[in-house]
């Protein structure tokens, strides 16, 4: 958390932010942060972990049930309306409108937040032109890709011309050329000075997108702070990946020891933490351990998960 | 905006069901019932049933697909309309709707000659209120549900029963005495008797009673449709 985020410039502020469902808590009272003017801030984490109800929180359409949160410097109970008029949100399952064509999707949106009609044609054009829908205008919703739907989903996001945009899983289900188009929008966004909150469970786009972040689990924060600064933090310059044969796994006690800062024996590979991968690959040959397969790494967000939770991301 | 691409196909119902049904009994059958004929009976209990069952269709698969299926109305609350905004837009359709095919049932009614004075209009405004009285209950319940395993039997035991015995072809009276007693605590056998007189240019004598039972319905329907549809939305 940036020591200097005060809350007066803050877009979003949460201090002790908890969600229940009947018993289950979805939120715990730890959630704590804060999203600066012009960043992009993400909420990196498993399913099940909170994501959703946070982001839900901040879009103003699921009141916390203990806490503080100020949205846009506002109280979210109080001034739903007036915030969610500032508001772009990309929920996690696209909620476009079937009966309507293409840019019927973005007229009648449009009207929800009273944009003259004049306006909001010409918006209309230009935001299709910017998320490369726009010869598919006149086109019925059902048959586009998913890709092609997320993309109209974000482009309905932004009819309100919105200062911060909440994306849930933006990605989740697209194809990799799909994902890096939708990356690519979203970046151009962020340039353009929109603000953006998102949750991802995929790490590269946590480390694509995100300036700053907060590692989700178990309905808690477990870390927080820039993708660079978590690795530095929780993890070491490089990983060393090995793989062996399946029943070599029980004769590797202990040999590994002292080669590597940390070793982590996965069920299907083993990972070793070093500052300099190729040094400690050396190392582990000088013992005389024979992996199929060896690979030098840096390290990923993955990494930081698996430090901070003992587990993958997505199981 | 959805309705203008549908507009067509709901047109053609609107005008072919009553005249094939006014067509199909009421010409076949040309017996008199309480001194009219039996199609200047039928047709204004056919209206009524229409809106019921109008009212019926609209108020569950639909907006369970909005609910739930397509999500419409998350999309649409995470813009600056409310849940109360969403809920009085899908009333103040519904009326619309009620009273589109209201008035089409009721240029098919002149064409068959069974109005027979000017205050045959105000039976639009009856069965759309016959439509909201149970329309808005229904959308209630429709906002409780997971799946729409309910609806069917929304469908068989009550709307198709009041279609068939709630006043529409024959007169309560005919019913045994505990039926007639649980067909005048539904809204459908009042808006066809005040309809029915309102035909032949003239006024039920209970007409404030059948207009108060009607608006009741449609209010507690819309409490307690203001209740359940925040509930399920706003987690």
């Amino acid at each position: 958390m940036a020591a200097s985020a005060t809350r007066a410039d803050a877009l979003v502020h949460a201090r002790g932010l908890t969600k229940r469902f009947d018993k289950l808590v979805a939120v715990d009272a730890m959630i704590d942060f804060d999203v600066q003017r012009g960043e992009a801030f993400g909420f990196l984490g498993p399913n099940g972990a909170g994501k959703t109800s946070t982001m839900r929180m901040i879009g103003c359409v699921s009141s916390p049930s203990g806490g503080e949160l100020r949205v846009l410097g506002l109280d979210p109970v109080i001034d739903g309306p007036r915030i969610r008029a500032r508001l772009g949100v990309v929920p996690q399952a696209d909620t476009l409108d079937m009966e309507l064509r293409v840019d019927e999707n973005l007229l009648t949106y449009a009207r929800y937040f009273d944009i003259p009609r004049d306006v909001a044609r010409a918006r209309t054009q230009e935001l299709l032109e910017f998320v490369q829908l726009k010869d598919r205008a006149k086109d019925e919703v059902e048959p586009l890709s998913g890709g092609m739907k997320r993309r109209l989903t974000i482009a309905r996001a932004l009819v309100n011309e919105p200062g911060l945009l909440l994306l849930d899983e933006p990605t989740t289900g697209l194809d990799p050329q799909a994902r890096h188009l939708v990356w690519d929008r979203l970046y151009r966004l962020k340039q353009q000075g929109v603000t953006i909150v998102l949750t991802t469970h995929y790490m590269d786009e946590a480390e694509q997108l995100c300036d700053r972040l907060v590692v989700m689990d178990k309905a808690k924060i477990v870390a927080s702070g820039s993708p660079r600064s978590l690795i530095d933090q929780y993890s070491t310059r490089e990983v060393l990946e090995l793989r062996f044969p399946i029943d070599a796994a029980p004769a590797l006690d202990g040999k590994l020891e002292g080669v590597a800062e940390r070793v982590e024996v996965l069920p299907d590979r083993v990972l070793l933490y070093a500052h300099d991968g190729e040094a400690a690959a050396s190392a582990v040959h000088q013992r005389g351990l024979r992996p199929e397969s060896t690979l030098v790494r840096r390290s990923t967000l993955e990494d930081v998960f698996l430090r901070l939770t003992g587990r993958s991301l997505i199981e | 905006m959805v309705y203008r691409r549908t507009w067509k196909g709901g047109m053609f119902v609107s005008f072919a069901s009553p005249i094939l049904f006014l067509a199909a009994i009421g010409i076949g059958l040309v017996h008199t019932v309480g001194g009219v004929s039996y199609l200047t009976f039928l047709a204004p209990g056919l209206l009524a049933a229409t809106a019921m069952q109008t009212a019926f269709v609209e108020t569950t698969y639909p907006v369970m697909a909005k609910i739930q299926w397509l999500r419409t109305y998350d999309g649409m609350l995470a813009t600056p309309l409310t849940v109360r905004d969403v809920l009085g837009g899908e009333i103040g359709w519904l009326v619309i709707r009620l009273a589109t095919t209201a008035f089409a049932f009721f240029l098919v009614m002149v064409l068959f000659g069974t109005v027979h004075s000017l205050v045959a209009l105000l039976m639009i405004p009856v069965v759309v209120l016959n439509g909201l009285a149970f329309g808005a209950p229904i959308f209630a319940f429709t906002a409780t549900q997971r799946k729409d395993k309910g609806f069917p039997t929304i469908g068989r035991f009550i709307i198709t029963p009041l279609f068939l015995l709630g006043g529409v072809f024959f007169p309560i009276a005919q019913l045994p005495p505990i039926a007639q007693g649980i067909a005048w605590a539904t809204p459908l056998a009042h808006s066809v008797v005040l309809s029915r007189s309102l035909a032949i240019g003239g006024m039920n004598p209970s007409a404030l009673i059948d207009v108060a039972v009607l608006a009741a319905y449609a209010t507690l329907g819309i409490i307690a449709a203001s209740i359940t549809l925040p509930r399920r939305l706003v987690r």
